[in-house]
């Protein structure tokens, strides 16, 4: 069956109106994009879409009651859920500075962004 | 002269900033570097403004040419600032600013260790702006726990680790409402809906698409009317509204949700500048000023969103250094003289421009926001035959636009439009 998945392209600021035409998970058509990597990030949101997760983690003793994290790399969007369940049992101590390692999931790096 | 608060421990510098967010922790590290005597006060007890708790990606692209999350743009200009030793006091809040001469500014502060007074010859101004909240956009009912703008739900959140509730509607498409509608349902908030009283987003595209990545119901052209709950939200009354933004009778229905959010955008908070008598453009809320970023009170600059509402954050800390160089020349020249000043003024489908006026000595940015989505349009300077293809104009957008002094020089004002071509 063909689908047809609908974007406003992110990469830079024009913001093309991307379509991607899909078949049985493969790419038939991308159309509407006005560079490579409009077309390249189009067809990855279609095959395997991949974000950066942020949250705050509670720190004991720190400046403020939270240090805030991401994700050192982008993940698969549909493993968040279980990404989100992992950091929620997860509490560390100060000192903490920005770069820091605090924990690793399924190979990767939860990183602090703010000190405490 | 006669000396204000004659009990009041007195300190001198070459220039008072104002707010220690990106605008003023930009400016007072430019003057430092430019051999101002330079001091920071910040009414929060940490620095950064509100960048520490914006935990996602996507600043500083453009001034740092890489993609960090708030708090970490934030720590690298703390990190320089303590580096050059700028002096700095966070927990001191401004009461107020007064204009005695052109080189003697007056600002009055409190702070834990006791009220101050400060004599400076320049005041670069960048506290930021403040957020519209439910009783500015026509929301009534019952007085209830559970409303908050965005950015106290922020920093609810992201600072103390608190989420604000479990059912969350949210009012207010604007990047703020969305940016949060994603980090209420990362931690487990049903987020029922977003509310948008325009027929598009006004969010940057990267943030709209959180609502599909989290499956989160947009309403274009509607609106929170009401509010229903005992003690706390239980239900909000939602109402569409036609082309003219009129609520259309009929069309009216309930959410349940035990918490409102409110992203109805920013205001400038200028308040203090008023007070001195800073001439206020009403199309951004923000001050008059010229191309150093120079208010009409001779030697108060002003920077970054008490400026004019920004988008990024690279464009506030590129203001709050162009207002410390501003703030250099107006000491050492005793002024900022020019021989002319070129008005700049908004055209068709354009809602706002800053700076004002400009000397056409020096290269310039303007900064434009538009009235209405385009496609395929030119921006125009007809004056100076500027023109500029854009595919794509949306008011969520800022425009961002280089002007070479040559370009400009001989222009006695300048009209910029935004046209089809």
């Amino acid at each position: 069956m063909k689908e047809i998945y609908r974007f406003t392209c992110i990469v830079c600021p024009l913001g093309c109106s991307i379509e991607v035409e899909v078949e049985d998970g493969k790419v038939l058509e991308v159309r509407g994009h006005t560079c490579p990597r409009g077309e390249e990030w189009a067809v990855q949101e279609v095959i395997s879409p991949k974000r950066v997760v942020m949250t705050v983690i509670p720190v004991e003793n720190g400046a403020l009651p939270t240090v805030s994290v991401k994700t050192a790399e982008p993940i698969p969007k549909e493993k968040i859920p279980e990404l989100m369940r992992f950091l929620a049992e997860i509490k560390i101590k100060a000192p903490v500075n920005i770069g820091d390692v605090v924990a690793e999931w399924d190979g990767v790096k939860i990183v602090a962004t703010r000190g405490a | 002269m006669m000396k204000p608060f004659p009990e009041v421990p007195m300190l001198s510098y070459d220039v008072v900033v104002i707010g220690g967010g990106p605008a003023g922790m930009a400016s007072a590290i430019k003057a430092k570097e430019l051999g101002l005597k330079v001091l920071l006060l910040d009414e929060n007890d940490y620095l950064g403004g509100i960048l520490p708790q914006c935990i996602h990606p996507g600043f500083g692209i453009h001034y740092f040419r890489e993609e960090l999350t708030g708090p970490e743009f934030a720590a690298r200009l703390a990190k320089r600032l303590v580096e050059l030793g700028v002096e700095y006091r966070t927990s001191a809040r401004v009461l107020e600013i007064r204009n005695y001469s052109d080189l003697e500014k007056f600002v009055l502060f409190t702070s834990p260790s006791g009220i101050y007074g400060v004599w400076a010859k320049a005041v670069i101004y960048a506290a930021g702006a403040r957020e519209r909240h439910a009783f500015e956009i026509g929301i009534v009912g019952d007085r209830v726990s559970g409303i908050y703008t965005a950015g106290e739900a922020q920093t609810l959140m992201d600072i103390y680790g608190v989420l604000p509730g479990k059912e969350i509607v949210i009012v207010g498409s604007g990047d703020v409402g969305l940016i949060m509608a994603r980090r209420f349902a990362l931690e487990g908030a049903k987020v029922k809906a977003v509310i948008e009283l325009m027929p598009y987003p006004g969010g940057l595209a990267r943030n709209v698409m959180i609502l599909r990545d989290f499956n989160i119901p947009l309403y274009l052209s509607h609106k929170v009317v009401e509010v229903r709950g005992k003690g706390r939200v239980e239900r909000v009354k939602v109402v569409r509204v036609d082309e003219n933004l009129k609520e259309i009778p009929g069309s009216e229905f309930w959410i349940e949700a035990d918490t409102l959010v409110i992203s109805a955008g920013l205001v400038p908070a200028v308040k203090k500048l008023k007070k001195i008598g800073v001439e206020i453009d009403p199309a951004t809320a923000g001050p008059v000023v010229n191309d150093r970023l120079e208010t009409s009170v001779p030697g108060i600059f002003v920077a970054g969103n008490s400026l004019v509402i920004n988008d990024l954050v690279d464009y506030v800390a590129e203001q709050g250094e162009l207002a410390a160089e501003g703030a250099k020349e107006f000491i050492e020249n005793g002024g900022i003289e020019s021989r002319k000043w070129i008005k700049v003024e908004t055209g068709e489908n354009v809602r706002l421009v800053v700076p004002h006026y400009l000397s056409g000595e020096r290269d310039v940015h303007l900064y434009l926001r538009v009235s209405k989505p385009m496609e395929d349009v030119e921006l125009r300077i007809p004056e100076i035959g500027k023109r500029l293809k854009l595919p794509v104009v949306k008011p969520a957008e800022m425009i961002r636009l280089k002007l070479k002094a040559e370009e400009i020089r001989n222009a006695e004002k300048l009209t910029v439009e935004v046209v089809r071509p």
